[in-house]
């Protein structure tokens, strides 16, 4: 089984030096330099062998209109273990808004390709490393990016 | 004369994105060396329509009609996998009557989905017609039970947070067993035309093969995983709904080739119904849904789950569904994504498909099972 997330934590900045963890309720939040280190931790270490990276998305929080402030991305990674059957480790990273770029995860786990090339897609995130990174669900060519907050879709009715 | 050293060139092929054997609007851009594959990639996205972005505007249960369309072969499944991450949102609990009626959907629709993804796959190999129509039949029953109780027969919209839209009608349980009763036996008709079929052997052994380790470093998961003999079913791992009840065994294949997967599914159909027939006899009565769940579902606008993030994730038929939702409090989902196993199995296809032939690439696609509904979404 996995130990709570305050022993994961404490694990994780044993094994990795130098890596601050913030914890959030179940959710580890990295700083993006660290995510390769600490994924290939994750994935050899003997007891959590967390070798399958099943889930890899992003959620949008665009500037607070009181606030101000540049908004953040942040990337959600859920990984499990198929060796021992466990999980999951909810792995986030905050990206700034305007320039949010993130190492790939491909070097340490494949089934990262599709879903990062998703979340470039749709969320606009660079992904520094990967090797094929271009649009999968839209069109070559295509402008903006949809699943953003502040996306305004086309309006089809309007007369052409 | 024939002269000694023949020059040659690589040709560039695109398949698709119309054409019966990509199972749907899918392309694969392939370059080849004679009739061998040197580099495939997949294109896709022609039915994008950006389902997430949609459940974002809306509320909860209203994207439960368009979970429906994402794998149109599995509505049941998909509306399982939406109802358990809203569960676990809001922390509901589902009646038992509820929690059985769901296992019989969610393995009937299984039964269903490798029924027919083998009768396509037999269409890919050039068997077309027989076995295709033999799969469609025994489909077509188990489609108007999902009629019968739902209304609809692929576009079921039926299970809900808290139990089912509705409870079965009168003499469904009968009809039910009918069917699963039946149903052995034309498995084992089924295998009488193909398991042993030489001409099936040659197409499929050894085509397609998928290492262990690349499986699960590459996310697969569902019969394509188990068929290269991990035994990872979320089933089982997670004991998600009442599965830690019922017995069944996770068949596992030995190579990963096309025809373990199609063996895999065999078993796993036969697994499931060791599972419905367990269900059948343990239903109880009681109501289907739990009151909190009903009055949800009458006033969908009122539901406004805690702050808060919930990933929900089943065995759907093709792998892991899962349901990743961020809740702001208000009567919306602030995030909905969903984690659709054929997008994410489609990402080996190049790998397995590398120094095969060109006809295979077809078989080895339609050995993954994806549906472009899912892919796209």
């Amino acid at each position: 089984m996995l130990p709570p997330a305050e022993e994961l934590k404490a694990a994780i900045e044993r094994g990795v030096p130098g890596t601050v963890v913030t914890l959030d309720g179940p959710a580890l939040y990295l700083e993006p330099q660290a995510l390769l280190p600490v994924c290939r931790f994750l994935k050899s270490h003997p007891e959590y062998q967390l070798d399958y990276a099943s889930n890899v998305t992003a959620v949008d929080y665009p500037p607070d209109p009181a606030g101000g402030g540049a908004g953040r991305i942040e990337m959600v990674y859920h990984l499990f273990s198929m060796a021992k059957k466990h999980g999951p480790v909810a792995i986030k990273v905050k990206l700034p808004r305007d320039n949010p770029r993130v190492p790939s995860l491909v070097p340490v786990y494949r089934g990262a390709e599709f879903q990062e090339r998703e979340v470039f897609d749709l969320y606009g995130v660079q992904f520094d490393g990967h090797p094929d990174l271009r649009r999968i669900l839209m069109w070559d060519g295509f402008q903006g990016y949809p699943m953003r907050k502040d996306y305004v879709p086309e309006n089809q009715d309007a007369p052409a | 004369m024939l002269s000694p050293a023949v020059e040659s060139d690589f040709l560039e092929v695109s398949l698709g994105p119309q054409h019966p054997s990509t199972h749907g609007v899918f392309r694969m851009q392939t370059v080849l060396d004679g009739e061998t594959i040197v580099s495939l990639k997949p294109v896709m996205g022609y039915l994008h329509r950006n389902h997430e972005q949609l459940g974002e505007q809306m509320t909860y249960i209203a994207s439960f009609p368009f979970t429906d369309r994402l794998d149109y072969f599995s509505a049941m499944s998909n509306n399982l996998g939406l109802a358990i991450a809203i569960e676990q949102l809001a922390g509901l609990d589902v009646t038992e009557r509820g929690q059985y009626i769901r296992i019989l959907m969610v393995e009937l629709t299984r039964l269903v989905n490798h029924t027919a993804v083998t009768g396509f796959l037999l269409n890919d190999m050039g068997a077309f017609g027989t076995p295709l129509l033999y799969a469609f039949r025994e489909r077509e029953k188990i489609l108007d039970l999902f009629e019968a109780a739902s209304g609809s027969r692929m576009m079921c919209n039926y299970i809900r947070p808290g139990g089912v839209r509705e409870d079965l009608p009168d003499g469904w349980l009968e009809g039910a067993k009918a069917i699963v009763d039946h149903y052995p036996q034309f498995l084992d008709q089924f295998e009488t035309l193909l398991t042993e079929n030489e001409i099936i052997r040659q197409r499929t052994q050894r085509v397609g093969v998928l290492p262990k380790e690349l499986a699960v470093n590459a996310s697969v998961t569902g019969p394509l995983l188990r068929a290269s003999g991990v035994d990872y079913d979320i089933r089982k791992v997670d004991g998600y709904a009442i599965y830690p009840r019922f017995k069944f065994k996770v068949p596992l294949g030995q190579i990963g080739d096309v025809y373990d997967r199609y063996y895999v599914r065999i078993l796993e159909m036969r697994e499931s119904l060791k599972i419905l027939q367990q269900a059948l006899k343990e239903i109880p009565g009681g109501p289907a849904i739990s009151p909190k769940g009903a009055a949800i579902g009458k006033a969908p606008r009122t539901f406004r789950p805690p702050k808060g993030e919930a990933y929900g994730r089943i065995e759907a038929p093709k792998g892991e569904l899962g349901f990743y939702l961020v809740s702001d409090g208000s009567n919306q989902p602030y995030r909905y994504h969903v984690r659709a196993p054929s997008f994410v199995n489609l990402t080996i296809l190049e790998d397995m498909c590398l120094g095969h032939k060109i006809a295979d690439a077809v078989v080895i696609l339609g050995s993954i099972d994806i549906v472009l509904g899912e892919v796209d979404r």
